[in-house]
């Protein structure tokens, strides 16, 4: 049969080359893997290999000649089988028995999906009406991850400080004690390796959770965060899951300057491939961070360094699941909306506070999950009060508030009766002295100073 | 899971045909004349698959970016020979010959390459991202050292379950330079893990040769800093390499830590597909060639053993078979459904 040898493409781009040199000529016998010509582009220079053998019948292209267009025949060939017989290379041959023999049953279970859950998952907002206790957010973190790892032994925690130290924020408190060092881990200071380290496990079917000792270390990581964790469910369509925590303090710390006080949600809630979560009350960092070890997929958990400490009452059981993707109204109110996350919540209460001082009844709502975004909570009160003020920590630029804004201009715009407002931290890395950290740091008083704004009230009103 | 096209029987029957091994049968031995025989079989494969994959990015069939392995066939071949089905297996994005070396389908990898919805990432991840759990294929890294720390996590995954496996993780010798590598091999020390860095140095990262990127370019000495043992080995060579992977195995196996293997190896293609070829002359290209092509050292080597030419050239026919009907899935076989555009994206949550 014969064959032909096409001018192949250097790159998706390539249009036309140069044939430069022919290494074979009419009449050779040419083995698969012989380099029988030389092609060239301005960029690049590549050799032409044969895939069959045969023997070359024709050239079709001179040696230096310019401007071949990609796909034109440069060359024929002829294959031949060992008796000398020329034969179709596709034909049917007697190695289909062979391979047909080691087939069995094999085909049905090569493209596996990731496997399903086995623990309860919840979608849907629990109701409570149980007992409950005090508890600060530091404990019922702590709680959450004991309660997962003790029914769970392919929950482990690693990070630096978690063991001996119990947490460098004292998060972890307890754990090594109860699990062991196997469970329990200390790391050497390495975010890039450990966190790489970390989702390779969760590859090998174990459910880790790395502790960031604050998130602007994370940074050392994300590459691992973004490429590996959140990507490879997708590019390996759907066989790969990742599921693994990355958590830890996010936000401004207190007069620690620009390099560790810092809001990550808006850079982790970019990427398709994980979740998002941030919580503010105790109750819902106990049952989101419980919700988040069972997730499947990567879960980035950001806490508040100067929440840790803050009491709130959590229900007294091991059960206590809040789902990923629910907003949460806080406080209703008919007269304007107000969405906050994390830290900002308690301050969005604040100013919802002296805002009915006012006579403007506010309805806070707490994100919990910015990643996937509960649009249609946020949606269904700006319909209701037509006016929406978006709060967070993090710079204005490209933020969380910039992405509420514009999708609430897309699905609730008729309803609006003034400009979206945001709050947000100040368009500059955070200071250390104390009076300009104030100035840069998102206040209560900012929120009601934008409030008033589009309620179109006076100030001292 | 995507509908399956009528030609998947061409299932490679690499290693999936063989009896379990245990690599601690094997140390202070030579492979017998069957296992040389299936190292031939399973190199020819991997040559004949990349030089088709090559002449499909030609024509304009495979997009992107295409790493060929064609040289560094007996790296593979060698260690995949002598490890454990149930061992892990983590690579950069010059991958498809370790895909092929575990067992994995051509055709889901060739299709995979032209986009297919058959392909093992149903297109979605191209060249470089392909993974097989049932196969202990866990990809297929874009990112240069990336797969370093996710190939400990797996050793990691491995001595916590207890499993006995060990996972293998190759890099080359670009790699060999991340910050990473190192954070790994402290913690793969620090901790025993049960995993071997295998160092392919073919050379030359993307266009630089290891001793203009490299200061100390005696790779297996790498870990020395942190009490891993290296060892250096004729990467061009199946039986040093195939010897090596036994003792490296056992090592980790028995719960000793890590272990490095430098390969010294030599990719005959570019880097990519558009590499300008100027960073070294062909007469090297030619000379590694000529004079130290792992397949034609093979092949004289189970010649000389006595076999005959026409087992070797049945084995020729037989590849050629497999990677032409590979290539007739990936070509024939649909484009994704663009209903794929949004799944897999996150695993969906069942209450």
């Amino acid at each position: 049969m014969s064959n032909e040898i096409r001018m192949p493409a250097l790159s998706p781009t390539m249009t036309e080359g140069v044939l430069s040199r022919w290494l074979v000529k009419k009449g050779d016998e040419i083995r698969s893997g012989d380099v029988i010509a030389e092609i060239e582009t301005d960029k690049a220079t590549m050799e032409v290999e044969a895939v069959e053998d045969g023997v070359v019948t024709q050239l079709m292209i001179d040696e230096g000649t310019t401007s071949v267009p990609v796909g034109t025949v440069i060359a024929t060939f002829q294959t031949e089988n060992d008796d000398g017989h020329i034969q179709s290379v596709e034909g049917e041959s007697d190695t289909e028995n062979i391979n047909s023999k080691s087939n069995d049953g094999a085909n049905e279970t090569q493209f596996n999906s990731a496997s399903k859950v086995p623990q309860v998952v919840l979608t849907q907002e629990m109701n409570w009406d149980g007992s409950v206790k005090n508890m600060t957010v530091r404990e019922a973190l702590r709680d959450a991850m004991a309660e997962e790892m003790r029914s769970d032994d392919r929950v482990f925690i690693m990070g630096e400080e978690v063991a001996e130290y119990q947490g460098a924020y004292k998060v972890t408190q307890g754990l090594l004690d109860e699990f062991g060092e196997k469970r329990v881990i200390d790391t050497p200071i390495t975010e890039h390796g450990f966190t790489g380290l970390a989702v390779g496990a969760a590859f090998g079917n174990l459910r880790p959770i790395v502790e960031f000792m604050t998130f602007n270390f994370s940074m050392q990581a994300i590459d691992q965060i973004i490429n590996s964790a959140a990507k490879t469910l997708y590019m390996s369509g759907g066989q790969m899951g990742c599921p693994i925590v990355f958590r830890g303090p996010n936000g401004a710390a207190s007069r620690v300057a620009a390099q560790h006080s810092q809001c990550f949600a808006s850079w982790y809630a970019h990427c398709p491939g994980l979740k998002v979560v941030s919580p503010w009350s105790a109750a819902d960092a106990k049952g989101l961070l419980k919700s988040a070890i069972r997730d499947p997929n990567p879960v980035v958990f950001l806490e508040n360094e100067v929440m840790y400490g803050q009491s709130f009452e959590v229900p007294e059981t091991d059960e206590w699941l809040v789902p990923i993707g629910k907003g949460k109204i806080v406080k209703s109110g008919s007269d304007i909306t107000i969405t906050a996350f994390s830290i900002m919540v308690g301050r969005a209460l604040e100013a919802a506070e002296e805002l009915s001082k006012k006579g403007i009844e506010a309805e806070v709502i707490d994100l919990r999950t910015l990643r996937p975004l509960d649009i249609e909570l946020i949606v269904q009160s700006v319909k209701k009060t037509n006016r929406l003020v978006s709060c967070e920590e993090g710079f204005p630029f490209a933020g969380i508030g910039a992405e509420l804004g514009m999708q609430i201009n897309e699905k609730a715009f008729d309803y609006l009766d003034a400009p979206i407002m945001r709050v947000t931290g100040k368009d500059v890395p955070m200071p250390y002295a104390a009076n300009l950290e104030a100035l840069a740091l998102p206040q209560s008083e900012d929120i009601i100073r934008s409030a008033l704004q589009i309620c179109y009230a006076e100030e001292g009103l | 899971m995507p509908p399956r096209p009528k030609k998947t029987r061409v299932k490679n029957p690499s290693k999936s045909g063989r009896p379990p091994k245990s690599t601690r049968a094997l140390v202070n031995r030579k492979p017998d004349k069957e296992s040389l025989l299936s190292m031939h079989r399973d190199m020819l494969l991997i040559r004949r698959f990349e030089e088709k994959a090559g002449q499909l990015y030609g024509m304009g069939k495979i997009g992107g970016f295409c790493h060929l392995y064609i040289g560094q066939e007996a790296v593979v071949v060698g260690l995949q020979s002598v490890n454990e089905d149930s061992d892990s297996v983590v690579t950069s994005y010059r991958d498809h010959g370790h895909m092929l070396a575990c067992g994995m389908e051509p055709a889901g990898v060739m299709a995979e390459l032209t986009g297919k919805e058959v392909g093992y990432s149903k297109g979605k991840g191209g060249s470089m991202h392909m993974f097989s759990r049932e196969k202990n294929f866990y990809g297929g890294h874009g990112i240069v050292g990336a797969q370093v720390p996710i190939g400990a996590g797996l050793g990691f995954a491995h001595k916590y379950k207890n499993d006995g496996g060990v996972a293998m993780t190759y890099l080359g010798d670009g790699a060999a330079n991340q910050g990473q590598v190192y954070e790994t091999f402290n913690m793969a020390a620090l901790w025993k893990l049960p995993v071997i860095f295998i160092i392919e140095n073919n050379q030359y990262a993307m266009g630089t040769s290891t001793p203009r990127s490299t200061a100390g370019t005696d790779l297996y000495e790498r870990g020395a800093a942190y009490g891993i043992s290296g060892k250096q080995v004729d990467g061009m060579d199946v039986l040093a390499v195939w010897e090596a992977g036994v003792e490296a195995l056992h090592y980790a196996r028995s719960g000793k830590g890590p272990f490095i293997l430098e390969m010294k190896t030599y990719r005959y293609r570019g880097h990519s597909m558009s590499d300008p070829a100027k960073y070294r002359t062909r007469e090297e290209v030619d000379a590694m060639r000529k004079q130290h092509d792992p397949i034609d050292h093979l092949r004289d080597l189970l010649l000389r053993e006595g076999i005959d030419e026409t087992v070797l050239k049945q084995q020729d026919a037989e590849v050629k078979k497999i990677v032409s009907d590979a290539t007739e899935i990936a070509l024939e076989s649909p484009e994704p459904s663009s209903n794929e555009l949004f799944t897999d994206v996150l695993i969906e949550v069942a209450e």
